[in-house]
């Protein structure tokens, strides 16, 4: 534990990764009560004692959860985000609050409303977004693990950019209740890990059924870890042609393209397949994410979360003065999107019409699971880009989510896995999705990439 | 896709938001810009396609009426920027005399 504080204590005013870091004193007695329990022999959680880092959009009780808004920025939930509970029954210590973008609304961490965090491995660069925090965090050491979000790639694309493990978890599999709604159909906690065991480990002790959220899928929970070792082979893995074409740049493609040739030589099936509606992805992802935040973050209004606008004397006034000086351009800019494809005249041309998009990019998935186990490519188009280089660009930010939001469309789930770019360069992800409920296998894959590949890249300098 | 500055307002009221003229301007380019970017979900062709609201379907989860663990007054109210008692304060709706 001491080490991941020193650590925190060194690289934190270059990574910019958390929001919070707990006292010290508290966590070091934390860890040594864990300690005193091993050795007394008793029975401990699967991941007693590991340090972790939480989303600062998942509520921890008596803990700032600002979601790196204004408009919570002195917000401290009365609960613990169920994840966040089971996490601290399976021996988590939450040792601080990653950083993000606002709400979740972003790609890169530039739309953090107090700092940005920076790619560990070029600090220059991006850690991507919008959990750029977490991966930030667990690749330059300040934690060995964290939960995310991830509502259109928001674990996988920051992961793949820090050279870390990220699990976009099927939708249902894990609780959300405690984490700050973006798009309620879309959004899923998911664990960010350096290996992919630790992804498994994470993912095991927060996932299943909740009472307290109805859309919690009633699946039993497999234990992932005892079926980590069993290697790819006989799985059948499709590769989508409409993942290989304009916009991906060549570097990526040549690592990526190296990953799966890696899995066919440890006993993979490889086939070519086509997702005819993968090109409206990134449309039909952000109407439909941009209308659910435009009817969640109405409960943003300065009544319940501490920020209200002072000296307004009506509540229309108030509710208008609140939201506007409390969120972020970026979340603006999507509640105004969103709240205009479902007023009255539009909701049919935009709202569902994005909708039944979703539901044929849902059936090319389902069918290509009916011919193999997983579909595999790369997580993101480009390796991490440099700061400030499309914060002026929404719809340049927006591209780099294009492998990703289909998960979240169709609901299956989906691990980005560092691969090697050959070049010693920046990190690349390599995504690997699998149908609803199919984490063993997809955990197995990723596990016998890992192992055939090699491990990831340590630790920056900083 | 042209988003007018008559519409930015309209939108900025239905969702609460007040906007100076310089930011509507602004407003009205860039949901032009990025709508525009959207409309090739116009040309996919869904006759006959159900919307999918959502990713898994489960209807209907009920549980037993039974109270359970709840929250005190005081830790629901603990963030409320103005409180009276056991309520949330809020300003006046309906303009005094």
């Amino acid at each position: 534990m001491s080490s991941v504080l020193d650590r925190i204590e060194a690289v934190e005013p270059k990574t910019r990764a958390l929001l919070y870091v707990h006292d010290r004193g508290e966590l070091l007695d934390e860890a040594s009560a864990i300690d005193a329990a091993r050795s007394s022999g008793d029975p401990l959680g699967p991941i007693a004692g590991v340090p972790v880092v939480i989303k600062d959009n998942i509520a921890t009780k008596g803990i700032p959860t600002t979601a790196a808004s204004r408009i919570l920025s002195r917000f401290a939930p009365p609960y613990d985000a169920t994840a966040v509970e089971r996490l601290r029954a399976a021996g988590g210590v939450i040792v601080g609050k990653a950083n993000m973008d606002e709400f979740a609304m972003g790609s890169s961490n530039e739309n953090s409303a107090f700092v940005a965090a920076r790619n560990p491995w070029d600090l220059a660069r991006v850690p991507g977004g919008s959990s750029g925090g977490s991966a930030a965090a667990v690749a330059a050491g300040e934690a060995v693990l964290s939960l995310g979000s991830d509502t259109g790639g928001s674990v996988r694309q920051p992961s793949g950019f820090c050279g870390v493990v990220g699990v976009k978890p099927t939708y249902g599999r894990v609780s959300r209740y405690g984490l700050i709604a973006f798009a309620s159909s879309l959004d899923q906690i998911g664990p960010v890990s350096r290996d992919v065991e630790g992804a498994a480990a994470l993912l095991g002790a927060v996932a299943g059924e909740d009472p307290r959220d109805s859309t919690t899928g009633v699946e039993p929970v497999p234990d992932y870890l005892s079926e980590l070792e069993g290697g790819c082979s006989g799985f059948t893995l499709g590769v989508p042609e409409e993942y290989f074409s304009e916009g991906l740049s060549p570097d990526v493609e040549s690592a990526v393209r190296g990953a799966i040739d890696v899995l066919a030589a440890a006993g993979a099936n490889v086939r070519s397949i086509s997702l005819p509606h993968a090109e409206h992805g990134i449309s039909a992802y952000y109407v439909v994410a941009d209308a659910e935040a435009s009817s969640n973050l109405a409960r943003y209004d300065g009544i319940k979360y501490d920020q209200r606008a002072c000296g307004h004397r009506d509540l229309f006034d108030t509710y208008c003065a609140t939201r506007s000086e409390g969120f972020g351009r970026e979340v603006k800019r999507r509640i105004m999107l969103g709240t205009y494809a479902l007023s009255a005249g539009y909701r049919d041309e935009w709202y569902l019409k994005a909708q039944k998009v979703r539901a044929l990019i849902a059936a090319d998935f389902a069918r290509a699971f009916d011919e193999v186990d997983a579909v595999v490519g790369p997580t993101s188009p480009t390796r991490a880009f440099e700061v400030g280089a499309r914060i002026d660009d929404p719809i340049q930010m927006y591209l780099a989510d294009v492998y990703t939001t289909h998960a979240n469309l169709a609901g299956i789930a989906a691990i980005s896995v560092p691969c090697d770019p050959g070049d010693g360069g920046l990190p690349v992800g390599f995504q690997i999705m699998v149908d609803k409920f199919q984490e063993s296998a997809m955990f197995r894959i990723a596990r016998a990439y890992e192992r055939a590949a090699g491990l990831g890249r340590g630790v920056p300098e900083l | 896709m042209a988003v007018t500055k008559e519409d930015v307002r309209h939108v900025a009221s239905l969702a609460r938001l007040a906007f100076s003229d310089a930011e509507i301007e602004e407003l009205a380019a860039e949901m032009s810009e990025i709508l525009g970017f959207f409309e090739s979900l116009a040309r996919v062709d869904t006759a006959g396609v159900e919307p999918a609201f959502r990713a898994l379907r489960r209807e209907n989860v009920v549980r037993d009426d039974d109270v359970g663990e709840m929250l005190s007054p005081d830790d629901a109210l603990a963030n409320a920027p103005d409180r009276e008692g056991n309520y949330f304060r809020v300003p006046g709706i309906l303009p005094k005399e």
